[in-house]
């Protein structure tokens, strides 16, 4: 079978234009995320001590980055003391090597996934494809993005984008293609295509050797690794195969139980809006003669050590991928998350996507450099997040790198720019900008107001919206001739 | 108390009646107020598309024309919000003058909320991002608003949605910008207000153009324009 990748894909405002001519989509869009906002802030505001929690998650996260390397030498040996194989990748292809060679010494042509974004980022199901392993995604959203073969647009709810009628056509169209077909007549009613995909997914689970995961939090006293779902397909792939591999971003760590107590309160409530996911699934190694016999685990870098050294941008890290900032934000509400090229669409990607691909260090693509101005600042994310991330504060930093990395190839964005500082550097230049401008004013302003035609920014701005005309007289000029 | 007003760049240029409007309803109100002419720009344009450098001595400069006064009022929340979060982030040795966006001033300086107004028109109030999630001016301008003679607010639907200007947001994603203003502007349209208004003049430059191009017959004003508007005045 064969997946879609991000890679390749346009900059931001491309991507961003062709998903808003999307009308089906944007509805389907606008009617989730409204739904869903309103179902959180519901959640979070009968919590007396939300801000509290808030602030008590942003805490224990900043701790565990700034013990990283202690913490995960210790989760290494508290999961190999029970009978866990810890393996390290320092980038996407070293863990997708991992696993096939894994999946690959129990001659295992097939594996049975659990949602996950640590192996979304790495694009694992295309790198096992290669290797000749069918990957089945168990999930339901993901099981019809995979169906669909599209990509997905939302952290948790893959399919966001698709409306019931649409999933029902990928079903009847694509599950026989790989398994067991959907029922005959099928409607398109949740509960007929929840069961259909019962029903198509219950042969894989029975008959998988080899099941992956990713992890929400991996618990360094105890060596503990805990997932979070809803659906129960997770528990099937967590207990019924024998061997289970697990993709873990280093960042994922927690100290201790008592902190998982406060992301047990702030991911929920934060991600589907409820008190308490329907299951949570705790392991520790293996237990003989219960659940997997053998258990991989990958730590997994892939940037995130580059994003810890910078002290503005590695608050990113602290991200538990609730989506709170996806469903709260404006920009996403409107494109979806397949503009933002990433498996990390919305806020947090714009964030987080340069940052993995090394904005820090060095000049990224162009794809990459756009997506930290893929926002308008308006805040609701840092408002929204569980884990007080200042994605604005973060978006502003990381604009600053890109202008950084690109000084001396800024084309006429450089040099508008230059020149309004020049403008601005000297209150006499301000003044005879504004007397230009009213001269200019006077040749093509009609009524007031200006509809111009031009390249660049002017075409930007005039394709939609009309402009004031600039006045006779500036304040300044006012304030001059009355005031002194 | 020495008052310096901060027109802002963009009032000075393209606004200056929102800066005369300012100036009448302080002097209204009895306080004496300064224009020093050496302002220029806050530097949040260059900050916010990641010019960093050039800020450096806007920020300088913005302190050194301030330095001297007890209060600086400014009608515009996201410059008064750039001053105030972001200048000491631009140059952590310079000394921030104490800026106050005009609501602000009003009502917890002066301690005003009928500032002696007379509107009688139905005006919708489109809340800012920067005024609601970095100053925190919270129902200060609505206050002030509801203090108006004559005036009836028209509540909008969703008032916290972001309006899509963002800087030069706008013109780097105009059509990301344009759907979010085409949501904000239905949502005018549908409250029957005759006159939009905000404590920012760039947001309703925004929506003011996508109002002007629809054909919309609603009128943006900046809040200090309402407030200095008095019985028998020219509106």
């Amino acid at each position: 079978m064969t997946h879609p990748t991000f890679l390749g894909m346009p900059p931001f405002p491309i991507a961003a234009k062709e998903a808003l001519a999307n009308t089906q989509q944007r509805a389907n869009l606008a009617r989730a995320t409204t739904t869903i906002r309103e179902k959180r802030l519901r959640t979070i505001t009968e919590l007396p001590d939300w801000e509290h929690l808030r602030a008590a998650g942003a805490a224990i996260k900043d701790d565990v980055l700034a013990r990283l390397p202690e913490l995960l030498e210790q989760l290494e040996e508290r999961v190999t003391a029970a009978g866990g194989v810890v393996h390290w990748a320092a980038d996407a292809a070293q863990a997708n090597a991992i696993v096939a060679d894994i999946t690959k010494a129990h001659d295992a042509r097939e594996v049975v996934k659990v949602k996950s974004m640590a192996t979304q980022e790495i694009e694992l199901n295309n790198a096992l494809a290669e290797h000749g392993i069918d990957v089945w995604e168990t999930d339901l959203a993901e099981l019809i993005v995979q169906l669909g073969h599209d990509l997905p647009s939302h952290i948790l709810v893959p399919a966001i984008h698709r409306n019931r009628s649409e999933i029902r056509d990928i079903f009847v169209r694509e599950m026989g293609k790989v398994g067991r077909p959907a029922p005959e007549g099928i409607s398109d009613t949740p509960a007929e295509l929840a069961e259909a995909a019962r029903l198509h997914l219950r042969e894989k689970f029975l008959r998988a050797t080899v099941a992956i995961s990713g992890g929400n939090f991996a618990i360094a006293e105890s060596g503990t690794v805990v997932v979070l779902e809803s659906e129960g397909n997770g528990r099937m792939c967590l207990t019924l195969p024998n061997v289970l591999v697990t993709v873990l971003g280093i960042e994922k760590l927690l100290p201790t139980w008592a902190d998982l107590e406060v992301f047990l309160q702030l991911l929920p409530r934060s991600s589907t809006a409820e008190r308490m996911n329907p299951y949570t699934s705790l392991w520790t190694g293996v237990t003989p003669g219960d659940g997997p016999q053998e258990f991989h685990l990958i730590l997994l870098d892939n940037g995130r050590s580059d994003t810890l050294a910078d002290p503005t941008g590695r608050q990113a890290l602290r991200c538990i991928r609730c989506s709170a900032c996806l469903n709260v934000c404006p920009v996403y509400e409107r494109t979806g998350g397949k503009a933002y090229g990433s498996a990390y669409p919305g806020p947090i990607g714009a964030i987080l996507t340069p940052q993995l691909r090394g904005i820090n260090q060095h000049p990224v693509d162009e794809q990459t450099s756009s997506l930290p101005f893929a926002s308008s600042l308006c805040g609701a994310c840092f408002e929204a997040c569980p884990v007080r991330i200042d994605i604005p504060d973060v978006l502003l930093h990381l604009r600053a790198k890109v202008v950084e990395h690109k000084r001396g190839h800024l084309g006429t964005e450089g040099v508008v720019m230059a020149a309004a500082y020049r403008t601005f550097a000297k209150p006499g230049r301000l003044r005879a900008a504004q007397k230009l401008g009213a001269l200019g004013a006077k040749v093509v302003g009609r009524r007031g107001r200006l509809r111009l035609r031009g390249p660049f920014w002017i075409s930007a701005w005039f394709g939609t919206r009309d402009l004031v005309a600039p006045p006779a007289e500036s304040f300044r000029t006012w304030w001059r001739r009355h005031r002194r | 108390m020495r008052v310096g007003l901060f027109v802002t760049c963009f009032n000075d240029t393209l606004y200056p009646q929102v800066g005369r409007a300012t100036v009448t309803v302080l002097e209204r109100l009895g306080v004496t107020v300064d224009f020093p002419a050496a302002q220029t720009c806050c530097g949040q344009m260059h900050f916010n598309s990641g010019y960093r450098p050039e800020c450096i001595p806007l920020v300088r400069h913005f302190a050194e024309v301030f330095g001297g006064y007890d209060a600086v009022v400014t009608p515009s929340a996201s410059c008064a919000a750039m001053v105030r979060h972001y200048h000491h982030m631009v140059d952590p040795a310079v000394t921030v003058p104490k800026v106050y966006e005009l609501c602000e001033f009003l009502i917890d300086v002066l301690e005003v909320t009928d500032v002696g107004a007379h509107f009688p028109y139905p005006v919708a109030f489109h809340p800012t991002c920067h005024s609601q999630r970095l100053l925190h001016i919270g129902d200060r301008p609505q206050r002030l608003l509801a203090a108006v003679d004559g005036l009836e607010l028209r509540p909008l639907a969703h008032p916290q949605e972001c309006c899509g200007f963002g800087g030069t947001f706008s013109v780097k994603n105009p059509d990301t910008s344009s759907a979010m203003g085409a949501d904000k502007t239905a949502d005018i349209k549908a409250t029957g207000a005759q006159v939009l208004t905000s404590a920012d003049t760039s947001c309703l430059m925004h929506i003011g153009g996508l109002l002007s191009r629809q054909g919309v017959p609603v009128r943006v004003m900046h809040l200090a324009e309402i407030l200095a508007s008095v019985k028998g005045g020219s509106r």
